[in-house]
């Protein structure tokens, strides 16, 4: 028992430890609009190293030498679209967790609509495949065989 | 029958999403081409890694066929890749080193004791130059041609393979 509560208390020692180091960054911006800036575009970029962690959430040092940037770049006065292409060029459109908008994306980005389009246009037909079916009226043909059905199961 | 047809698209349509997309899962995402890929060899400025008064840029990678190796005391997939650096040298390749988030000092030691195949070490201690080439983890590898323009790109250990099948082609391409 002991020891289990032992363990436990090192155990959370450490996530403590861990929870300071990862907070040891301390960035000082000039207005509360430039830090959400920052914020959102660490969380938006993704570390070339670890693959499924955001810059902002990683202790990779590539990772920190990108908040670095980007912090340097936003107290330069840059724009978001000018520091997300500065960190394009150097690591690719793969940092990038949305893709932007090219050619080599359209199929990306226009897949999704075309088939909710295509579908909306499969119920549409279905419907008026229904209205049409239901409004026609039968042919003598057709009642003949109904009225031949019909009796043919009252006889029985 | 045309109905038929509409209704096997569904089923086709799926299958071949599918298979597209389990294609993507055998994908290698750490293997991927470097954005700088057919550009030019990002401008620097730098001191070499043994003489801290001689200033380079990145004329110094015209005129030849270069490799740039990105290396460091602290990385050791380099340490292994030196034999093959060496190899590569001997067989009269210009090889230009890029000292990375390393010291003078253990960068001078590291070439004392694995071997030396650079002509020249360019000194970048703060990463500078790495995140210019976004280089995210030591040893990468870059060929340069002639004109100063990257054209293929190396992550990682270069086994005694990829110098045969990747890096010695791409070396006679581009000379």
């Amino acid at each position: 028992m002991a020891l289990i509560r032992t363990i436990a208390a090192l155990l959370m020692l450490v996530m403590a430890f861990g929870a300071v180091a990862g907070g040891i960054e301390l960035r000082e911006f000039d207005d509360p609009v430039t830090e959400k800036r920052y914020r959102d575009l660490t969380a938006s970029m993704r570390c070339p190293l670890c693959e499924n962690q955001a810059i902002d959430d990683s202790d990779a040092p590539i990772s920190a030498d990108m908040r670095e940037r980007v912090y340097l770049l936003l107290q330069d006065g840059q724009s978001d679209i000018e520091i997300i292409n500065h960190m394009v060029q150097r690591f690719g459109e793969y940092i990038l967790y949305n893709p932007r908008l090219e050619s080599r994306t359209y199929l990306l980005w226009g897949l999704p609509i075309a088939l909710v389009l295509l579908g909306a246009l499969v119920v549409v037909g279905m419907v008026r495949a229904r209205r049409n079916a239901s409004a026609k009226a039968l042919s003598t043909e057709e009642r003949h065989r109904i009225d031949a059905l019909i009796n043919r199961k009252g006889s029985s | 029958m045309k109905r038929r047809l509409l209704l096997l698209l569904l089923p086709v349509g799926f299958l071949g999403l599918a298979l597209f997309f389990y294609q993507g899962l055998a994908l290698d995402p750490s293997q991927r081409d470097s954005a700088l890929m057919a550009r030019e060899f990002p401008p620097f400025e730098a001191t070499t890694l043994r003489d801290e008064n001689r200033r380079v840029d990145q004329t110094l990678l015209n005129g030849e066929v270069t490799l740039v190796n990105v290396w460091g005391e602290w990385c050791p997939a380099c340490k292994q890749e030196m034999p093959q650096l060496l190899d590569l040298a001997d067989r009269g390749i210009r090889m230009v080193g890029v000292n990375y988030r390393d010291t003078r000092e253990k960068g001078m030691q590291f070439l004392s004791e694995f071997g030396d195949p650079f002509e020249i070490n360019i000194f970048d201690p703060d990463g500078e130059l790495g995140f210019d080439l976004g280089v995210y983890g030591a040893p990468e590898t870059f060929l340069v041609d002639a004109d100063g323009v990257i054209r293929y790109h190396h992550k990682g250990y270069v086994s005694p393979q990829d110098v045969r099948d990747r890096i010695l082609p791409e070396v006679e391409k581009w000379r």
